[in-house]
Order: C-alpha cells, then sequence, then structure tokens
C-alpha cells in the first residue's frame, strides 16, 4: 500500500475526539482565568493565550508522529527510552524545582517539563516489547517479576519526588496485565481490598464483615449456579448476622461480647459447613473463596492499623473527609468544597460561558489544572460535563477496540498501556472533583491547562494512532 | 479468542461502571441537591448578617439589671476596598494610622484565604461616630457598618453577678463550631449560665453578585432571607434594691454575703466583696489586666467559690444531728468550764454553765457540742468509729455540704467534706477515734463550705428540715427552666428537731440583756430573727466573722448568711450586716441608722492579709 492511501485509513474518530477535548480544555482555561484587561483568548501573557501555543506544539508533535517517525522505532528503542526516562526521574529529585511540596519538574527556560509523564509513555514501550516477545509468559513467576520491576521502578522514583498521585496512575497498568493472561483474581482482589477499607473506615469492620460475607455468598452462587438454594439462605441468614449483637442484651446470656465478636460466632457455623463441603466435594471455587474470605478478614482487622500508623496525616485528612467521617470545610475538605459548589451550581445546562462566579477568582484552588472540570460543571452544566465524561468514554472503548484488532502484539499491549493510563486520569481527577475520590492532584488529560501534560498525552496517543496504522500495510 | 474477547468487556463494562458512578453522582449534584445552589459557602450569594438583641435582664421586681444600647461594627471586605484614604478613616474612628497600615498589609498577604469574606474591622463604635461615616461612606468602597447591640447597666449593682459578653476567640469557635467570628458570648453569671436563651438567633440578608463581583440584587426578593430573632428576656430572682444596699454595706470588707427566699430558694441577694464594678463590665477588655491583677481578686465570686471553715453555726447541724440519732435530748445538760477538758481540749468563752440544747445554741457553748459530737461518733449502735462517722457524714451531705448544691451560678464549688479516708490517711486505719476529730464538732478542721451553703443552712432552718436548690433565674420568657429548681431536697433529720434548735437560735438574738445570747445585735423588734454566730478560726490571721438567719420565726421570709474575713467576732460585723439586711428587706427602710453608719464606716479590708504573688 503506497503511503497516501494509507493515511486514508488514519483513525479519524480518535483524532476527532481529541481535538474536541482540547478545544473544551482551552476554552475552558479561558474561563477559569478570563480577566477583563486581557480579554483576547490568543494573549500570551495569559494562560489561554500560553494554552494556544502548547495546542499548535502539539499539533505539530502529532503531525511528527504520524508522518515523519517511523513506528518501527518504537519498540527497537524501547529499552532505551525506558531507561533514559528512569534516568530523568531520578535526576529530577536532586535538579529539579520544587512546585507544591513535590520535586518533579525540570525548568528548561520558560518551560517546566515533569519526567512522569514522560515516563508513562516509556514505561507503556517497555512493557509492550517486553510482553510482546515470542519467549515471553505471563503465567511464568520469573515474568511476572520481571513485568513487576518494570512497572513498580517508576512508581518508586516518583514516590521518591513526592508525587504520589502520579506513582498512582502507574499502577493502572494492572488492567494491561489482567488482559495479558493475569488471572481476574488479582483484580477481583485488588478492587475487594479497595472496597473493604472503604467500608471499614466509614461504616465498621461490623458492616464490612457483613458485606464480605454477603459477598462470598454471591460469588458462591455465581460459580455453583445453585440461585434458588443460596438466595433462600442468604435471605434467612442476613437478619441473624445483622442481628447477632443483640443476643448480648438477652437477660440469661451472660457473655459480654463487642458487636463484631458476636458476628464472628454466628458466622462459624456456615462457615465451618462451607468448609466440610469444599474439602468433600473438592471444589475449587470454593477454596478460593474461602481463602479470600480469610484474607480480605485479616485485611479488614489491619486497616485500622495501616490506616492509624503507615498514613500521613495529610493523606488521612483526606481519605477522612472524602468518606465523610469528618468535615472539615476550611482545611483539607477546602478544595472539594468549593468544587462541589461549583458544579452543582452549574444546574442542567450551566450558566453560560464566562459566566461562571465559583471558578473565577480562585475560590477553586488548581482551577485551571487539576480543577479544570470544575469550570466545564459550572459554565456548561450537567450538559456539558456529560459531554466530557461522553468524550473520554467514547475515546477509551474506541482505544481498546482498535487495540484488540491488532495483529502485532505490541501495538495491541501499547493501546492497552495507553487506555488504562487515560482511564486512571479520567477517574481520579473528575472523581476528586466530585467528591467522590480522594483529592490527588492528576491533570485531566487533553484538558487542563500545562504544555507537559499536554504534550505528554498527544504523543501518548498519536504514537497509538501511527502503530494502528501498520496493521494495513 | 472468545477468552480474549470477554476481557475486553469486562474492561469496557467496568469503564461505563465508572461512567455511571461519575454520572450519577453529577446528577446529584447538579440537578437533584439544591444544597449546592444556595449554600452559605457558595460565593455568588453575599451573606449579610443580621444580629439579633440579647435578651435583656430583670430584677424580681421588674428593674432592668442589663439592657442593650445600640453600636455599630465597621466591616471590611479587603477585596473591594479601593483607593483608600487610611488618613481620613482613622481620623474618624480615632485609630492609629500605623495599625490600620499594618492590619490591610495582613489582609493583602491572606487574600486567597479571605475571598470575598466580609470581617469585622473596627468594633462597637458609638452612634455618633456611625453618622460621621455614613456621611463620608462614599469615599469609603469596601466598608460597611452593621448594628449591633450592646450592654447598659442601668442599675449599680450585681457586678459579679451578671457576668459580660465578649467576642468570641479562635480557640472557642474550634470548641463550638455553631459560633462565627464576630459573634459575642456571655462570660461568667448570669450572661454565661443563660446565654442559649439570651443570645437570639442569627438572621441574613442574601445577596446576589454577578460575575464582576458586583452586588446585583436580593437574592430571590428575599425568600431565602432569614430575619434574626431576638434573645429571650429573663427575669432574675435578684432584688437590685436590696443587692445595692448590700454592696453598699460590703464596702472596704472582704466577704460575702447571701441571702436566699426559703419558700421558693431564689437567691435575693449574692455580694462578693470586693466585687466587680458594674461600670466597667460592658468595656470589660479595657479594664481586663487592672482586675486581674487586683490582689483582692474582684473577679473571684467568693460566695460561691470560697470553702471557709463554717465555724460555731455548724453547732446547728451537730445539734440537729445529734437529736436525731438520740443521743441527746434537750434537757440533758453538759458543764462548761471555760471549755472542753478532755485531750488537747477546746477552748470556751465564760457562760453560765452548765448549758442545755437550748441555751447552748444561744450562748455558742463550745463544751456542749464536744460533747454532743462524741456522743454521736461513739454512739454504740455502730460497729466502729468509721462507720459512726460515714452515718454522720450522710447526715452531713443531706444539707448539701461537701457537695455542689447544683445552683445555676457558673463556677459554684463544694466545698470540702473530710471522709474516712482522710483520716486514715492522717492518723493511720484505725488509729483515730472522736478525740481526734473534735474539732469538727464547732466547726473546724478539715470542713469547708461555701457562704452559699451556709445560706442554704439558713434556708433549710426555715423551712425546718428541705431545702430547694439556690438560683439565680426566676424566670424566662416562653422557656421553662430547670425543673430540679422546684424540688424539695429534704435532710435526713425530722422537723421535730428542727423545732427544738431553732427554739436556740431564737433566743440568741431575742433575749434579755445579760442572759449570755450571742447575737443580741441582731435583734429587730418585730421581726423574730433566728440567728446563730460563728466565729471561724484562721490560722492566717484575725478570725473570720460568721452569721446566719432566717426570719420572721414563723414563715419566713428570707434567709441570711454573711461571712465577713478576718473581722473578728460573729457578732460584731456579720450579724449586724445581716440583721440591717433583714430590716431593709421585711421593712423596707432601716431604722437603726447608728448601726448602719457603723458598718459603712467600718474598714476590715486592711486585716486581710494580701497573698504574696
Amino acid at each position: 500500500m503506497i503511503a497516501g492511501q494509507l493515511y486514508r485509513k488514519l483513525d479519524w474518530p480518535l483524532i476527532i475526539t481529541w481535538f474536541a477535548l482540547v478545544m473544551i480544555g482551552w476554552i475552558s482555561v479561558f474561563a477559569s482565568v478570563y480577566d477583563e484587561e486581557h480579554a483576547h483568548i490568543l494573549d500570551i501573557s495569559q494562560r489561554y493565550g500560553m494554552q494556544f501555543i502548547w495546542i499548535i506544539t502539539s499539533l505539530i508533535i502529532a503531525s511528527f508522529i504520524l508522518f515523519v517517525i517511523n513506528p518501527k522505532l518504537y519498540n527497537v528503542l524501547a529499552w532505551i527510552l525506558y531507561f533514559m526516562s528512569m534516568l530523568l526521574l531520578f535526576a529530577v529529585i536532586f535538579v529539579g524545582v520544587e512546585v507544591n511540596g513535590s520535586k518533579s519538574w525540570f525548568m528548561i527556560g520558560p518551560v517546566r517539563v515533569q519526567p512522569a509523564e514522560l515516563a508513562k509513555i516509556t514505561t507503556s514501550f517497555a512493557l509492550a516489547s517486553m510482553m510482546s516477545a515470542y519467549n515471553f509468559r505471563l503465567k511464568r513467576f520469573s515474568s511476572l517479576v520481571k513485568v513487576g520491576l518494570v512497572i513498580v521502578v517508576p512508581m518508586l522514583l516518583i514516590i521518591l519526588e513526592k508525587e504520589t498521585g502520579s506513582a498512582l496512575v502507574f499502577a493502572s497498568f494492572l488492567f494491561v496485565l489482567y488482559r495479558e493472561g493475569l488471572s481476574g483474581w488479582y483484580l477481583t482482589f485488588g478492587i475487594l481490598a479497595i472496597l473493604l477499607f472503604v467500608v471499614t473506615l466509614a461504616f465498621s469492620s461490623f458492616t464490612s464483615m457483613i458485606l464480605l460475607f454477603v459477598l462470598m455468598v454471591v460469588a458462591k452462587t455465581a460459580f455453583s449456579k445453585r440461585y434458588l438454594h443460596n438466595i433462600v439462605f442468604l435471605a434467612a441468614y442476613l437478619p441473624v448476622l445483622i442481628l447477632s449483637p443483640r443476643v448480648g442484651e438477652l437477660k440469661f446470656i451472660p457473655w459480654a461480647l463487642k458487636d463484631v465478636e458476636w458476628l464472628a460466632v454466628f458466622m462459624t457455623v456456615p462457615l465451618l459447613y462451607f468448609m466440610y463441603k469444599a474439602i468433600r466435594e473438592k471444589t475449587r471455587y470454593m477454596k478460593y473463596i474461602l481463602l479470600s474470605f480469610f484474607v480480605s478478614t485479616a485485611l479488614i482487622f489491619s486497616v485500622q492499623f495501616f490506616f492509624d500508623e503507615v498514613l500521613q496525616d495529610h493523606q488521612r485528612a483526606r481519605i477522612e473527609n472524602l468518606l465523610g467521617v469528618t468535615e472539615d470545610l476550611q482545611g483539607a475538605g477546602y478544595n472539594v468544597h468549593q468544587s462541589k459548589i461549583a458544579i452543582g451550581s452549574g444546574g442542567f445546562f450551566g450558566k453560560g460561558f464566562l459566566k461562571g462566579t465559583q471558578t473565577k477568582f480562585n475560590f477553586v484552588p488548581e482551577q485551571s489544572t487539576d480543577f479544570i472540570f470544575c469550570t466545564v460543571g459550572e459554565e456548561w452544566g450537567f450538559a456539558g460535563s456529560l459531554v466530557v465524561v461522553g468524550l473520554f468514554v467514547f475515546m477509551l472503548i474506541r482505544i481498546l477496540t482498535l487495540a484488540e484488532r491488532q495483529k502485532d502484539n505490541f501495538t495491541r499491549i501499547y493501546g492497552y498501556a495507553l487506555a488504562s493510563v487515560i482511564f486512571m486520569h479520567f477517574f481520579i481527577n473528575i472523581g476528586m472533583t466530585i467528591g467522590i475520590m480522594p483529592v490527588i492532584g492528576i491533570p485531566l488529560p487533553f484538558v487542563s491547562y500545562g504544555g507537559s501534560s499536554l504534550w505528554a498525552f498527544t504523543i501518548f496517543l498519536f504514537v497509538f494512532i501511527r502503530l494502528d496504522l501498520e496493521r494495513w500495510k | 479468542m472468545a477468552f480474549e474477547l470477554k476481557k475486553k468487556n469486562i474492561l469496557i463494562l467496568g469503564i461505563l461502571g465508572v461512567a455511571l458512578v461519575i454520572v450519577l453522582q453529577l446528577f446529584n449534584l447538579q440537578i437533584l441537591d439544591e444544597e449546592y445552589k444556595i449554600t452559605a459557602s457558595n460565593n455568588a450569594f453575599r451573606y449579610d448578617i443580621r444580629y439579633p438583641a440579647r435578651g435583656i435582664i430583670y430584677d424580681r421586681n421588674g428593674k432592668i439589671l442589663v439592657g442593650n444600647e445600640t453600636a455599630y461594627d465597621i466591616m471590611i471586605t479587603p477585596y473591594e476596598v479601593k483607593d483608600l484614604d487610611t488618613a481620613d478613616l482613622c481620623a474618624i474612628f480615632g485609630l492609629e494610622i500605623e495599625e490600620v497600615r499594618a492590619t490591610l498589609a495582613e489582609y493583602r498577604k491572606y487574600r486567597r484565604r479571605i475571598g470575598y469574606q466580609t470581617l469585622p474591622f473596627v468594633k462597637q463604635i458609638s452612634p455618633a461616630q456611625y453618622s460621621v461615616f455614613l456621611e463620608k461612606a462614599y469615599k469609603f468602597q469596601g466598608f460597611s457598618a452593621v448594628s449591633r447591640t450592646i450592654r447598659s447597666y442601668p442599675y449599680n449593682a450585681c457586678g459579679n453577678l451578671l457576668g459580660y459578653i465578649s467576642e468570641v476567640d479562635t480557640s472557642y469557635i474550634r470548641k463550638n463550631p455553631e459560633y462565627k467570628r464576630g459573634d459575642y458570648v456571655g462570660r461568667t453569671g448570669i450572661e454565661q449560665s443563660y446565654e442559649t436563651i439570651l443570645r437570639g438567633v442569627k438572621g441574613y440578608n442574601i445577596f446576589l453578585r454577578d460575575v464582576h463581583n458586583k452586588i446585583k440584587s436580593n437574592f430571590a426578593e428575599g425568600k431565602y432571607d432569614k430575619e434574626a430573632v431576638p434573645g429571650k428576656n429573663i427575669t432574675a430572682s435578684i432584688d437590685a434594691e436590696l443587692q445595692q444596699y448590700v454592696e453598699s454595706l460590703m464596702v472596704n470588707k472582704v466577704g460575702s454575703v447571701v441571702a436566699i427566699e426559703p419558700s421558693t430558694g431564689e437567691i435575693l441577694t449574692l455580694v462578693s466583696s470586693p466585687g466587680l464594678e458594674v461600670s466597667k463590665l460592658a468595656t470589660i477588655n479595657k479594664h481586663y489586666s487592672e482586675i486581674v491583677n487586683d490582689p483582692y481578686k474582684p473577679m473571684f465570686n467568693r460566695a460561691v467559690m470560697s470553702p471557709y471553715p463554717p465555724g460555731s453555726v455548724f453547732k446547728l447541724v451537730n445539734g440537729l444531728i445529734a437529736l436525731q440519732e438520740g443521743v441527746i435530748d434537750t434537757v440533758m445538760t453538759y458543764p462548761c468550764n471555760m471549755g472542753y477538758k478532755v485531750g488537747r481540749g477546746i477552748a470556751c468563752h465564760a457562760h453560765p454553765s452548765p448549758t442545755n440544747l437550748t441555751s447552748s445554741i444561744m450562748m455558742s457553748c463550745n463544751a456542749y457540742y464536744a460533747n454532743a459530737f462524741r456522743r454521736i461518733i461513739d454512739n454504740p449502735a455502730y460497729p466502729n468509729v468509721t462507720a459512726a462517722f460515714e452515718s454522720w457524714k450522710e447526715y452531713v451531705e443531706s444539707f448539701g455540704f461537701g457537695l455542689k448544691l447544683g445552683s445555676d451560678l457558673p463556677g459554684e464549688q463544694g466545698g470540702v467534706l473530710p471522709s474516712t479516708k482522710t483520716y486514715d490517711r492522717i492518723h493511720g486505719k484505725n488509729r483515730w477515734k472522736s478525740l481526734s476529730i473534735i474539732s469538727l464538732s464547732i466547726g473546724q478542721g478539715e470542713i469547708g463550705t461555701t457562704p452559699l451553703h451556709l445560706a442554704n443552712l439558713a434556708a433549710t432552718l426555715a423551712n425546718r428540715g428541705y431545702f430547694y436548690t439556690p438560683h439565680i433565674i426566676k424566670g424566662a420568657e416562653d422557656t421553662t427552666l430547670n425543673s430540679d429548681f422546684s424540688q424539695r431536697h429534704y435532710t435526713k433529720v425530722d422537723t421535730s428537731n428542727f423545732r427544738k434548735v431553732i427554739h436556740g437560735m431564737y433566743l440568741a438574738v431575742n433575749s434579755e440583756p445579760g442572759s449570755g445570747a450571742t447575737a443580741r445585735i441582731a435583734a429587730v423588734p418585730g421581726l423574730d430573727i433566728c440567728g446563730k454566730t460563728g466565729t471561724a478560726q484562721n490560722p492566717h490571721g484575725k478570725d473570720h466573722s460568721v452569721f446566719i438567719c432566717f426570719a420572721p420565726k414563723d414563715n419566713p421570709k428570707v434567709a441570711v448568711a454573711a461571712y465577713i474575713e478576718n473581722a473578728g467576732f460573729g457578732a460584731t460585723w456579720a450579724a449586724p450586716i445581716a440583721s440591717l439586711l433583714v430590716e431593709r428587706y421585711l421593712k423596707g427602710k432601716v431604722e437603726r441608722t447608728d448601726l448602719e453608719a457603723y458598718v459603712i464606716s467600718g474598714n476590715l479590708i486592711q486585716n486581710v492579709p494580701i497573698p504574696k504573688r
């Protein structure tokens, strides 16, 4: 296929989605720092003028990636790029400039560059390169360790820069591993752990244990396919468990136990029965379920310890605030409260372009970067927010769909890595502005102000779009 | 292949699930939840606070003890301040220009934190200054005025009872988040005890800002505005005239006088001297260091906070207990030859001997009570001294001694009452007997009672065996007060025994000259005062002068305790002061003008040792 025909196969839906998000970002940055004395959107003394420059340069970079660079190079240079970026991550700890308490930025003239942004791309290259090799088997333990190292090394370096939020993004590569053959148990258990952590802190270990029991029976039902049997059991026994602490109030009961201890007493009988059946009938899934149950129980009771002893004060404050355990509208909860007011005051259709009052004048901190979604929510309302959420969902599904169509494993794995990172940013960033995630300072891809972030995500995406063309050759 | 497709679809389901959660929360915030549209921290709204007038405090006869005056607070919205003529502003309010510049610099420094908030700038300016400000207001962008009420005190009395109000500070707000910067709160006295009734509820007007931060209009035509609800007025049980009179008697004396209406427990007068001058309450901050540095501690409400040895007035309690326990009767007599000579002994003064119950009260014989007390503690009906002592203690506690009475006076103390443990510690377990603790028989030793306790004892005697918890508030507008105040508290002694003791108290005041009665100076013809003197020994200086009484004997209207520090015999100062109070209250005027002049001119403050700082 000759070059001209090849480029007709460019994936325009992705490119248009990218362009739409970038434009929404530009308008929002304009609205969030709008100042009548500098009313022109191209005034480069203001952030919106600068953002225009970032957008133009991004277009140039995107064209460069599409038309100039040989896509075969990415696989070839993957490891060199990976090690170079690790070197940068390491160097920035010593020579970086400090911004908001984290030392993660290089200052190159007037431009600030965050190597962590770059590392997301190079790590994706490295993962794709490693896992697409012929002799690679993820089921092998040594392979799993290697893959783990590739992910964990940049994470640790970024944590050393005190940029915990970005480090968290690397956890999303777990989705890639899942797609490439890692057992779903890991993912399920990870999500279960987070769920139990939240429930334990927000409510109590009692509630958490009840939830765990219900989940166990649901899982059992799904595997055994004996629906009626299990539903009847759950319906009958759940009230017993919930009311179990009331037994202690009965006159003739001499023991004074805590609520959780009564619960444990009443759980013992069905658990022993499940164990007996699992051993007798040699059902593998039941063993997994029971194992998960006991590990989770241990988790629930170590959560408080972890929370009190391991987490730092400000992290604890943010999580407690998020879960509604404490309400501190001046301190840790200030940003989120202001952000929720801004978004909530938007209503269905929003207040209109430049009519937002909450996102002006710095009520919401970081409003053109991390909290850019506030401006969308306030000025364009629920309708506008739906458009942004919709564009991201469309982009993510499109990337996954394209990735599955690849003949080349490298491109598929890279596509999954790209989707995972964008997903994580999308979820955490929007989640924090509407108060369902703790405040973790990472930008909204393509939308937030900032050259470093926009360039990095544009490169990340357009490399994939270029790689996608290769399947037509 | 099917397996791989399935994994992709699971991931897509995950993405859709997360998107759904986000959309639901957006729906909740933007469509369902009204709170985020009209919340106080919504920056599009400016909330102008309307402060309620604080409740007025009346005395029992409807005289205003604490009223309100209008003053203004000048508020500043730092963001809106433009082209400020600082010198002119300072001239109006009499401020130091340097200080104002420093404050403004502070606002600039914290401008992000302050945002569009409006903060208090100058507090409590007079209506005259306010009118000058109004004329020039157009020159001061970003400044506005809020009307506040400040307290006024038309009656020069009750400085220690009323308390004062002051602006809440940061630590107070942290503990009581319902208060905001600029709010006032009652401190000490009635202002503190009845804060929730007096304060009222703040209101606000909501104004809408546009994008340019200009105030556009009253939001939704005032639909969401809230009127301020004024605080409720309350009526104190204090008789302002009487209080003022007693305060004038207590000039240049250290001590307390408490008068209670026995039939209700209402406190008619409660003086702690030296006390706070009412004129200083409104501007207490200016006088604060002066007050705190005063060696006589005018803020310290001796009447409820200072435990003193009760002295001989406590004999009444021991007499009642002995009667109730059946260890003495009215005909038994004990000899007294200048004191009780067993053990270390207790000295007594010269008086006819022997004495029975009545004459022992009348003449305040120490020997009689040493004997009576030993019979209580060594009572063979109890297995040992400890048990007998515990029983004695229960009796004493039934009078309220050693316990907080539960009045509505902030800072009320319970006083001191020894326990068997106290004596085990001093003497060793089972190593003490009635003779070791004989000082208690005459109200000395390890016992401490506040003047309020003693007034309550007088009221209990007046009621022949029960008391109402003393309290200072009669009622409040549409609010029911603590129902505990209408509850009778019975002592463990029968009414018949009270009558026997009261006979002695009557004779102590109303006997013939030469009878040896100790309180004849307190007698007022026609008032039938029953009283008991006390002279409390004081290791730090001259004895304290103590007197309790009630009057008239039948259907008593008033019960009084007077405790004058370092003033000598009970009959010399405490009895005249208490009896003048009774005379003034029951007759409305004082006929014994010589006695009155003697009391007013008496300067006893010089006897009081100043504690070294």
